[in-house]
């Protein structure tokens, strides 16, 4: 467990990014890095910017300046579907679940790059299509059992309760095998039981699978317990990064927090 | 007790996956089959086949084209009777203009120009939406429509518009009377339900309906929105562009393209509504309903002693209380209606 959870170099390093909604100022010259396996938290108050910044990550968004550096490519603009096939998979602060179809299927998209068949293949459900169709559904088994969801698996996700929902997007993420996965606020509105299930999950995600991630969190207990370091934003400006210790005895992050509540 | 899943486990993922993983399903889809093939053959008038058969089943394969771009895509259109008569059209032309043409590659082929035709004009989707969208659909409804009665070479210069479909004939056995009709349309339209299943339950059929329901999810997860949509409007044209084919071929005969107008375009929608979005099966039950209803009123209507000019207006009636019911109080239609009752079956005679 401790091989995988091995801190190591810098994979994603952004750097001086500024994005503008025409006269909203949602990130300023914001840079900063993250290394392999480690959990990396971003903070901040109400629209300081940290959904902003994930959608940067991965290409939902373009900025007007700076650039991204993915595995030592760097770019202006990451382009979504790059971002996918280069293991970076990602939830929503807003569950983003297709509503209309049941959790298998849900978790069934997140392997939609690992499968090669043509459309016509899979219409006649030959040779490759069905090989894939199963081996696929293998891997999704596992992810399944992983974040306990065996009972719902045939479930419409438009009937699960919130928890669960949050939790079936994590599971659509991990599908896709992701070498970073970007969470935007996997905990928010859960009670205490299920914010537990949570940690637990994106703990032992990190540990197994030795999965990079990139979490927003506004629960502090939760960002000084299982970060290794924080990203402060406030109103689209970085205003602390370290290790929850340093970041927590930071003045201004102080301040910030003081100011917003 | 009847319809009981218990009991049935699946050991394998293969087993898991099929089309019809419980048994009771598995055996009234075989028995559905018999019947269609073999016992409605032996048994049903010449009236039966033309006048309810035919049509039930050519409609039922244009709504399923309709209901895959619409169910299963989001993406809505009233062009459906033009993406027919390109199939139709084109089918016939290639009889026609090719010598020793195979009918059925006609209808292939005649779909393949209909799902080209759907690609082009599924262009605008990937620009405007909802309303937007159907009114471009709405264009092309006209403007193929127009194109076909105005280029005489598509209707071969025959001065009234009108063409006579080719005989129908594989391997030499010739398709003429209703019954064998019947049979032909059966199976290109039982071939095509299943192959629409297959697409349905594979990466194709999710790339369609993670689309409709979030496609900023869907482009992240790596999905191509301009892929997943063309090939919706590709495969659905293609299953219209058939069934146009088997229209002209198997059910009229002879066909000027007004045969494909708005009407049919909205009736086929009408069946896709009433059937149950983004349902294969719904496809089947929403035409057999509009299909049967007139003919069911036309009975009522005699036996209640009302005068005949009554039926053509209860039908509009009918037919707009009920869209109206399903739009707003199930528009998951009568597939859904269809699957509670299933689910009742399973726990009757215990509720609990
Ligand atoms: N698509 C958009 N169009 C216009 N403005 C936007 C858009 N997305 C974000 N913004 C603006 O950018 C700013 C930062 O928003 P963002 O959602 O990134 O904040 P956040 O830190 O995630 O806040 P929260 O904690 O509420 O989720 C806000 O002022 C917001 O209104
Ligand atoms: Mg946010």
């Amino acid at each position: 467990m401790t091989d995988a959870r091995k801190i190591g170099d810098v994979i994603l390093k952004v750097d001086n990014i500024s994005l503008r909604f025409g006269g909203v100022k949602a990130l300023t010259d914001i840079s900063f890095d993250v290394r392999e396996h480690e959990i990396r938290a971003i903070i901040g108050p109400n629209g300081a910017g940290k959904s902003s910044m994930l959608n940067v990550i991965n290409g939902v968004y373009t900025p007007q300046e700076g650039t991204i550096t993915f595995h030592g490519e760097v770019r202006q603009d990451m382009d979504t579907h790059q971002a996918a096939e280069n293991g970076i998979a990602r939830t929503f602060q807003n569950i983003a679940l297709f509503t209309g179809m049941t959790v298998l299927d849900n978790i069934m998209t997140g392997r939609n790059l690992k499968i090669k068949s043509t459309f016509i293949e899979q219409a006649f459900w030959f040779g490759r299509a069905r090989r894939e169709e199963i081996e696929n559904r293998k891997k999704v088994e596992e992810i399944i059992d992983f974040l306990q969801l065996q009972s719902v698996r045939k479930t419409p996700v438009a009937r699960l309760p919130y928890g669960i929902k949050k939790r079936v997007e994590l599971a659509r993420a991990l599908a896709a095998e992701p070498t970073m996965l970007l969470l935007d606020e996997p905990m928010a509105g859960m009670n205490v039981e299920e914010k537990q299930d949570m940690c637990r999950f994106v703990l032992d995600t990190n540990d197994q699978f030795g999965t990079t991630i990139v979490l927003i969190e506004h629960d502090m207990g939760v960002v000084m317990d299982i970060s290794d370091r924080v990203v402060v934003l406030d109103y689209g400006k970085k205003i602390g990064d370290g290790t929850p210790n340093e970041v927590r005895n930071n003045p201004d992050v102080i301040k910030a927090y003081l100011g917003a509540h | 007790m009847i319809y009981r899943e218990a009991g049935q486990y699946k050991t394998t993922y293969l087993n898991d996956s099929q089309i019809f993983p419980i048994a009771q399903d598995r055996v009234a889809v075989a028995l559905l089959l018999v019947v269609a093939f073999v016992a409605i053959p032996l048994f049903a008038t010449p009236y039966i086949f033309s006048g309810i058969l035919i049509p039930f089943l050519i409609l039922a394969l244009a709504t399923l084209g309709l209901n895959i771009l619409t169910g299963y895509a989001g993406q809505i259109s009233l062009g459906t009777a033009a993406f027919m008569a390109v199939g139709a059209f084109a089918s016939y032309n290639f009889m026609l203009r090719v010598p020793g043409m195979p009918v059925l590659l006609a209808f292939v082929l005649g779909g393949i120009c209909a799902a080209l035709v759907g690609i082009l004009f599924g262009l605008p989707s990937l620009r405007i939406r909802g309303f937007y969208l159907a009114a471009s659909t709405l264009a092309t409804q006209f403007f193929v429509v127009w194109c076909l009665t105005k280029v005489p070479w598509f209707t071969n210069n025959s001065s009234s518009g009108v063409i006579t479909a080719q005989q129908v004939e594989i391997l030499g056995f010739k398709f003429e009377t209703p019954q064998q009709k019947y049979l032909l349309v059966l199976a290109v339209v039982a071939v095509m339900a299943l192959l629409a299943k297959n697409m349905v339950r594979s990466t194709v059929g999710r790339s369609w309906m993670a689309v409709r329901d979030m496609d900023v999810a869907a482009e992240v997860i790596g999905f191509r929105i301009m892929k997943s949509k063309l090939t919706a409007f590709a495969v659905s044209s293609f299953y219209c562009g058939v069934a146009g084919a088997l229209y002209a071929f198997c059910y009229l005969g002879t066909v000027e393209p007004e045969a494909y107008n708005l009407d049919l375009s909205f009736r086929i929608l009408f069946m896709v509504i009433i059937g149950g979005l983004g349902s294969i099966l719904g496809s089947f039950l929403g035409a057999g309903f509009i299909v049967l209803l007139p003919i069911f009123l036309s009975v009522v209507v005699h036996y209640t002693g009302l005068p005949n000019s009554v039926t053509s207006n209860l039908e509009l009636m009918v037919f707009g209380a009920l869209i109206i019911f399903f739009l707003i109080v199930e528009p998951h239609g009568l597939a859904r209606l269809w699957q509670i009752g299933k689910e009742k079956l399973r726990l009757w005679p215990f509720p609990h």
